[in-house]
Order: structure tokens, then sequence, then C-alpha cells
């Protein structure tokens, strides 16, 4: 009996992003046309394969879950790298944002200090793996991976108000991965052992038999864990840190950033619904309420965040603390037909704020001093407009594309029809007001809930409105940006994904339902993972030594 | 021994903490590592604590689980150390970097006003 070769795409995401990061560390600047095709190609890779995952996710393999036993031990041993279909989902995310970041740094950004797709290859590898690894010191490791890569991409351009950023975003998170190691060790010390799966179990054997002392180190021990992930994910009050670093870095960077508060987001939707579920006995449902109260606690931060600055980067941070809190809430209310609607949400968000970072630098371009001065003094001055003549020609095509551009990331990050972002919110109240024949009909939570959400949207379309008259309607003359032609194609390329995603919004649903229903089955998933053997060794068995490395206890 | 151990983490790790809300970033610094000696101390405790305990089976003899240590903390607790190692040196890095560029020590890059 042989792997089957499809096996081994699941740890792709991670093996080649790590090799063509390596391979780009030692070339200097004067190949950056080499370092960006690598680097270009290595990502167009990933997004090949991570579509692939999806497709066997959904069909190819039993029960949707690949697993991929590294190094040939069985699960609770060795590491297993799982992939179904909400894993798969994330990786085909993260390799469309990747290559819409690169494709955007080509011209101007990736040359402006040196490692920069060095750097940027090792941050898809730690990202990938957080996605892929089932096993909570592999998590750590990928997350470590992950965050010093972001470290060193924080940091890229080198200016003042990126070190200062960097100060207070490296100190919180290495104090945050102290907190992750703490929470593993009581975990470890709790069920003696580190793999997802196989912990799942555990806590419910440790839940039925009564051992409640063993069982309060434990959920002191996740709730530990959980600051960690909940740090990345921003959850108010652990995400002061999130608005400042988001403005000060670079454009393409800025991207992943938000791609990694998703990834906080991610691990404690998996995490809590394998681990506390409903099976789990008497540490069933632990910590939901929670979840849900500092969800909802982080919408709220969010929003006011929005209203309150009037800096594009910050309020791309505060869209991005909202958009997180709503998942997290939604998570903490526990109802899966919800968990869907927030995926979907989860997905069309991200989308539109990666292409609204990526264009407020374009914007930028266009405010020149005198309109920057005039959008501060406006309000403290009630200086009122005076029209000025419109000089020169019409409406150039630059300003057509970036005011249409920020008309739909603004649409869809408040959550207005046509867009995504409608169809999502939607999706949200619809579950919430139909809960379904076997679930609780919605409480005062519930509508605190959906009355955030509404009025969340309602401070995004005000803040965003606000921004875009300024810019755009500004009445002093402006210069026609300059666009580079490799600077519009990912904006224009990310909005029309979120076209996409709209027009095809039924598939892309029933898919996510079905994930949705995957991560609420943890009986199957724990079967798949403890249940797959590793492959006898292809040596002869007289070799000493080749019986006991195939089979591993 | 345990009492002694669990006293010993905590006031480490409670020095750390006082340590990394200090506006300077050496104390930072100083912190950090402090928080991670005591984090590094946790993880190898929580394998139990008992001396004298071989991690391996000896070559020739028959594995007794109970009175062999669990290597699995050992093994953690090793890349506990590496990572937080590299973390760190990278935070000196970007601490040294700040101090050149913005000319004080103080983490908020300016000096506070009197």
């Amino acid at each position: 009996m042989s792997l089957a070769w499809t096996q081994h795409l699941v740890v792709v995401p991670i093996v080649l992003p790590l090799l063509c990061g390596a391979a780009l560390a030692p070339l200097t600047q004067g190949w950056h046309r080499l370092k960006f095709a690598a680097a270009y190609a290595s990502a167009l890779a990933l997004l090949a394969n991570a579509l692939a995952l999806a497709a066997l996710a959904d069909g190819g393999w039993p029960g949707g879950i690949g697993v991929y036993l590294a190094a040939n031990w069985a699960a609770p041993f060795g590491i297993a790298l799982v992939a179904d279909r909400l894993s798969a989902g994330m990786l085909v995310l993260t390799a469309v944002l990747a290559l819409a970041a690169l494709h955007y740094a080509q011209p101007r950004w990736s040359r402006i200090g040196v490692h920069f797709h060095t750097l940027f290859q090792f941050l898809l590898m730690g990202i990938n793996g957080a996605f892929l690894t089932h096993d909570l010191f592999n998590l750590f490791v990928f997350f470590e991976v992950m965050l010093a890569a972001s470290y060193g991409l924080v940091l890229h351009g080198y200016n003042v108000e990126r070190l200062r950023a960097s100060l207070q975003y490296i100190a919180v998170n290495l104090v945050a991965a102290l907190f992750f190691l703490v929470g593993t060790a009581l975990l470890y010390a709790t069920t003696g052992t580190l793999n997802m799966a196989d912990m799942a179990q555990r806590i419910a054997a440790l839940a039925a038999g009564g051992q409640s002392s063993t069982l309060v180190l434990l959920q002191t021990g996740v709730a530990v864990l959980a600051l960690a992930f909940l740090v990345k994910a921003a959850m108010w009050p652990l995400g002061f840190w999130l608005p400042t670093t988001y403005a000060a870095a670079s454009p393409p960077v800025a991207v992943m950033l938000v791609l990694m508060t998703k990834v906080g987001a991610y691990v404690i939707l998996r995490l809590w619904l394998l681990l506390f579920g409903d099976g789990a006995g008497a540490a069933a449902r632990y910590g939901y309420e929670a979840l849900a109260w500092g969800g909802m606690a982080t919408i709220v931060f969010g929003a006011a965040g929005m209203l309150a600055t009037d800096t594009a980067g910050r309020l791309a941070g505060y869209a991005a603390i909202v958009s997180s809190g709503t998942l997290l809430a939604v998570i903490g209310y526990g109802q899966p037909s919800l968990v869907t609607a927030a995926l979907y949400y989860f997905i069309a968000s991200t989308i539109a704020i990666a292409a609204f970072v990526l264009l407020i630098e374009l914007v930028d371009r266009i405010r020149t001093p005198g309109a920057a001065m005039l959008a501060l003094t406006a309000e403290a001055f009630a200086v009122e407009d005076t029209p000025a003549e419109p000089k020169g020609r019409g409406v150039p095509a630059a300003m057509a594309f970036l005011s249409l551009a920020f008309a739909a990331c603004a649409l869809t990050i408040a959550g207005l029809p046509p867009l995504s972002g409608f169809v999502a919110k939607f999706g949200m109240f619809h579950a919430l007001v139909n809960p379904g024949p076997d679930a609780p009909a919605i409480g005062p939570a519930g509508w605190t809930l959906m009355a955030l959400v509404f009025v969340s949207g309602l401070a995004a379309i005000v803040s965003l409105m606000r921004f875009g008259v300024r810019t755009f309607w500004a009445t002093e003359a402006v210069a026609p940006p300059a666009l580079h032609a490799a600077e519009v194609v990912p904006v224009a390329a990310l909005l029309l994904v979120s076209v996409l995603l709209t027009v095809q919004a039924r598939p892309v649903f029933d898919y996510l339902a079905r994930a949705s229903e995957d991560i609420h089955r943890p009986a199957l998933y724990i079967d798949r993972v403890l249940g797959t053997r590793p492959v006898p060794a292809p040596l002869p068995a007289n070799v000493p030594g080749s019986a006991s490395a195939g089979e591993a206890p | 021994m345990e009492a002694v151990l669990a006293l010993g983490i905590g006031i480490v790790f409670g020095a750390g903490i006082w340590l990394v809300l200090r506006p300077r970033t050496f104390q930072v610094l100083t912190g950090l590592m402090l928080m991670s000696y005591a984090v590094n101390l946790f993880i190898f405790a929580m394998g139990r604590l008992a001396v004298d305990r071989p991690p391996l089976t000896p070559a020739g003899t028959m594995a007794d689980p109970a009175a062999l240590a669990d290597p699995v903390p050992q093994a953690l607790v090793l890349t506990a150390i590496v990572i937080g190692f590299a973390t760190t040196a990278l935070y000196l890095v970007v601490m040294i970097g700040a101090r050149g560029l913005a000319g004080t020590d103080h983490v908020d890059g300016e000096e506070p006003e009197e």
C-alpha cells in the first residue's frame, strides 16, 4: 500500500513557501525581477494547490477530511496535518490575498528594503501552517513563524512611525506568545496530549469522569491559551495595538495583517467547536458567553473607532476589528446555521478590507497637501467651501477608477447592497431570526448582536462616506494621480473576486454550509485523524528497525 | 519541591510583568526575558516533577512507563527556548533601531513632557 499522491498536496502549502523563501534569501536586490517572479510563481502554485485541496475536501476524501501524517507516525504521537473544507477555503483566501499583495508590491514596495519576498514567503508558510496543523504545539510554532515574519514586514520601509508601531506590536505579541505556551502547558498537564483530536476525546472523558479539579485546571489553561488568539483576533480590550500597526505598515503588508487578524478568530472557531462542542459533557459550551459578549464589545469598540478617526489607515484597522468581533460574537452565540453566514462574512470582509488597504495609498496621491489641510480644518473652523472652477479635462480614468473602487469597498465593508457584504449580513440576520427547528428561538443576546451588526454598518458607512466626500468631492483642484498598472490590477482583481462572491453566493454558501457542518461534527473528525494509519515502510522486512518504524504505536 | 518551584515561577513571572510595563526599552526587554524563563520552567514542570528518571529506556531493559520521565515537555521546552530566544533577539534589534532613529529609549519614541 502506498500513499495516494493527492495526499501530499496537504503539505505543499507549508513546504513550498519555505523552500521558495529560503532560496530567495541569499539573492541581493539586483535580482529583484527574478525574486518577484519566483515569489509570484510560488503564490500562484499555492492558489492552484489550495483550489485542488478544496476540490478534494469537497468530495475526494472520505468525510471531506484529508490527513497527512508527517514522518509517517500515527496521530497522537506524530504531527498530523489536516485539510478539510474550512482550512482549504482559508488557504484559497490566503493565496488570493498573497497574489494581490505581491502584485501590488512589485513596482515599488518590494524594492524599498531587502528580503521583502523572503519574509513574505515565510509569512505565507506560517499562515498556511496555522490553518493546516492540528496540534497545539505546532500551532505555536507556526504562529511564531508567522509573527516573526510579520515583525520584519511591518518594519519594512523603516521609518519612525513604523518603528514606534512595531515596538508595541512586537511586545504585545511576544507576551501573547508566552501566554500561548502557559496555556498549552496546562492543557498538556491535564489531558496528557497536544493533538487536538485526541484532546477533544480526553476532555469528554474527563468531564464524564467527574474529575472537577482537573477540569477547572483545564478550563483555566484554555482561557489563558485563548488570550493569545484573542490578542491576534483583536478582541476588546486586547486589540488596542491593531489600528496603529495597520496604519503604520506598508499597504502590501497591511493586506496580510488583515488576514492575520482572521487567523486568531479561525483558531478560536476551530478549537472551541472541537473541544467544547455539545459532546464534551460538563465542559460543553465553556466560555461561549464570554466570547459572545466580548465579540459584541469588540464590535462597539470598532464602530466607535471608525467614527472617531479621520485617518484612512486607522479606519481600515477599525473595520478589521469590527469584522473579527462579529465573527467572535457569532462563535460564542453557538448556532451552527449562523456560522455559515459568518464564514461568508469572514471572507467577504477580509477581501473588501484588503482592497481598501491597497486603495488608501493610491487615494493618498490625489490628496494634495492643500486638500488634506482643508479636510483637517473643515470641522474645526467650519470653513465654507467656495466652489472652484473645474480645471482642464473631465473625469480622468484614474480618478473614475479610484472613486468607483472606493465606493465598492465602502459598500462591502458597510454591508449595503448590492455587493457581498450585504449578502453576508443578510445571511446572518436570516440565520438569527430563523434559528431552525431544533435550536432555541432568538433571545436578548441575538437581538443585541443583530442591532450591533446593523449599527456597526451604519457607523462604517458614515465614516467611509465622510472620507470619500472629503477626498473625491474636494473642491480644490486635484491632480489626476499617476497610477501604475501593477497597482491598479490587484485592487481591481480583489473587487472582481468580491463581485464574483456576490454573483456566485449560492455555491459559496453551500460550500461553507458543508464546512460549518464538518466543524460542528467533531466525532467524524476525531475518527478520521486518529484512525488514519501510517503507511508501512517500503523497506524489506529483514532490515532491522524497519518494522517498528512503519508501525507506530 | 512543588511549592518552591511554583513560588519561584510566580515571582519571576511577576517581576517580568512589572518590567514589561515599564517605560524604558531595556526594562521591557529584561521583563520579556524573565517571563520567558518562567514560562520555560512552567512547561518543564508540567510533566510532573521527578528526579533521576531517564527520559528514554536504557538499552537492553524493558520499558516501564512509571520509571521514565516524560520526554514531551523536554522537547517542547527546547523548542520554546529557541523560539523565545530568537524573537527576543529580534526585539532587541528593533529597540536598537528605535533608539537610533528616535534618539530616546522611551517606548513611545519620545520623552514624556514634564
